[in-house]
């Protein structure tokens, strides 16, 4: 009965909609839960650099004096840890994925 | 008797999902004897604890294998806690078992479709994949990554699943029950594919015994040994007993896989219906100083976590004992005397993870 198994599918198949997507010319969808990369709010950052400190990949920069806030796509591992300690709550978990890349991806915010 | 040759086997080969090099010492088309050599994707993980805080080495374990990967986790997780006498919340424990029963279905779906492919079965090999895809997707849901879940922590989980996601996930693995049975008993009844598998490397229940064979392969020798049944996590509460063959061939290895799909899909049924609410972590503090010995059971066999604190942040050892490596004495022993072609089909039935055996 398993010939007729596979030739039932093989047969639903033809009619039904392709099972992958066509990408990316046809974008995925994201699940709210989704951890994507890491979003900053750079005006209501004050620079306090717990993040950098919790940050078990060493990813995330912080200057204080000059007021930037710097992180390393390729180093991160979206944990989220940073965005749990955040006392002022200006990280947040994007949930699309970073474009890939060959080198070194460095995004610095300046306030 | 014919003249001997040697045939290396790997490290790349279109079977082989991970490379391991085996050289093959044939008598015609019969393999004599099997000669392993690994060390290609070595990756120096236990080392690394040297330079991570052991609350950070949660992230470095579950690296360890990219498709157990909560389980490697969980097995630290389990060490560590034990050391430091911490009381993990019972919805932690419900929601760690969860996870890891969701991890056995992807895990043994992904066996069953590079199974099929590996003897030439393409669309069964499509579908299974296409099914696991749905799987990921609820880890996804559930905590926000696919391969790597990053939930798991010293003293709990670091995600909820309300009651209306788990009433969500249970609807689909409803769903999703009827079209794995009609797949899986493809596997079970079809000629062509037990035609390469039954009575196909044959591990006897004493070689199984005396190579130290682990998991779905020592089960298939009919060996009765399970180590959910130690209870860890949330298997104390739920009821199920191993899944047992008696034949010791690779069809008998499938049987085991296919049936223990069926028990995962029952035991989140049974874990989601017990689930108490309450917390899901402990806070933690202080540092381990002792030793452990963790036992769990992964999709691929027995995992053993040593770990060894020594009271300061960084830990003196983590050794990580891995099914595949524990299962290679007992491939080994299936290759001598089998066919040549029968030899892809043979190193998978062990469900080889080389990331794991090397880190």
């Amino acid at each position: 009965m398993a010939l007729f198994t596979i030739a039932g599918e093989v047969m639903k198949s033809l009619f039904r909609k392709p099972a992958t997507l066509m990408y990316p010319t046809v974008p995925r969808k994201w699940q709210a839960a989704t951890r994507g990369h890491i979003g900053i709010d750079i005006n209501a950052c004050i620079f306090c650099g717990v993040c950098s400190k919790k940050c078990h990949t060493h990813a995330i920069v912080v200057d204080r004096p000059g007021k930037n806030w710097q992180i390393e796509r390729l180093q991160c591992i979206q944990c989220s840890c940073c965005v749990e300690v955040c006392p002022k709550k200006c990280l947040t978990m994007e949930q699309a994925y970073t474009a890939p890349s060959t080198g070194s991806v460095k995004d610095s915010f300046h306030a | 008797m014919g003249k001997r040759q040697i045939i290396p086997f790997g490290p790349q080969h279109p079977v082989l999902p991970e490379p391991i090099h085996l050289d093959l010492v044939l008598e015609d088309e019969k393999v004599v004897e099997a000669i392993p050599s690994i060390g290609f994707i070595h990756r120096g993980l236990e080392k690394l604890v040297e330079k991570k805080e052991f609350t950070e080495y949660v992230y470095v374990a579950e690296r360890i294998c990219g498709i157990c990967s909560f389980m490697h986790g969980l097995g630290y997780c389990q060490a560590i806690e034990s050391i430091m006498e911490i009381q993990v919340p019972a919805r932690a424990k419900f929601l760690r078992t969860i996870w890891a029963e969701l991890s056995r279905i992807h895990s043994h779906l992904l066996w069953l479709g590079l199974t099929a492919d590996a003897f030439g079965f393409e669309s069964l090999f499509m579908h299974t994949w296409r099914l696991r895809e749905k799987i990921l997707d609820i880890f996804e849901a559930t905590t926000g990554g696919r391969v790597i879940f990053s939930v798991c922590k010293i003293g709990g989980v670091r995600k909820d699943i309300d009651d209306a996601a788990m009433m969500n996930i249970i609807g689909t693995l409803a769903g999703m029950q009827d079209e794995i049975s009609r797949f899986c008993d493809v596997f079970v009844e079809d000629s062509s594919v037990k035609h390469r598998l039954v009575k196909v490397g044959i591990l006897t229940e004493a070689d199984a015994r005396e190579l130290g064979a682990v998991g779905p392969m020592m089960r298939a020798s009919g060996i009765s040994q399970d180590m959910r049944q130690l209870g860890y996590a949330a298997y104390r509460e739920l009821n199920f007993a191993p899944i047992v063959e008696k034949d010791g061939d690779s069809y008998a290895r499938t049987l085991v896989r296919i049936r223990e799909i069926r028990q995962s899909f029952d035991l989140i049924e049974q874990a989601a219906a017990k689930m108490p609410a309450g917390a899901i972590e402990e806070k933690m503090k202080g540092a381990p100083n002792g030793e452990y010995f963790a036992r769990l059971e992964q999709p691929r066999g027995e995992v053993i976590y040593y770990v060894r604190g020594n009271g300061s942040k960084f830990l003196d050892r983590v050794r990580v004992r891995t099914p595949t490596f524990a299962n290679v004495p007992s491939l080994l022993k299936i290759l001598q005397g089998c066919d040549l072609a029968d030899v892809p089909i043979l190193i998978l039935t062990i469900d080889p993870c080389i990331s794991c055996t090397e880190r």
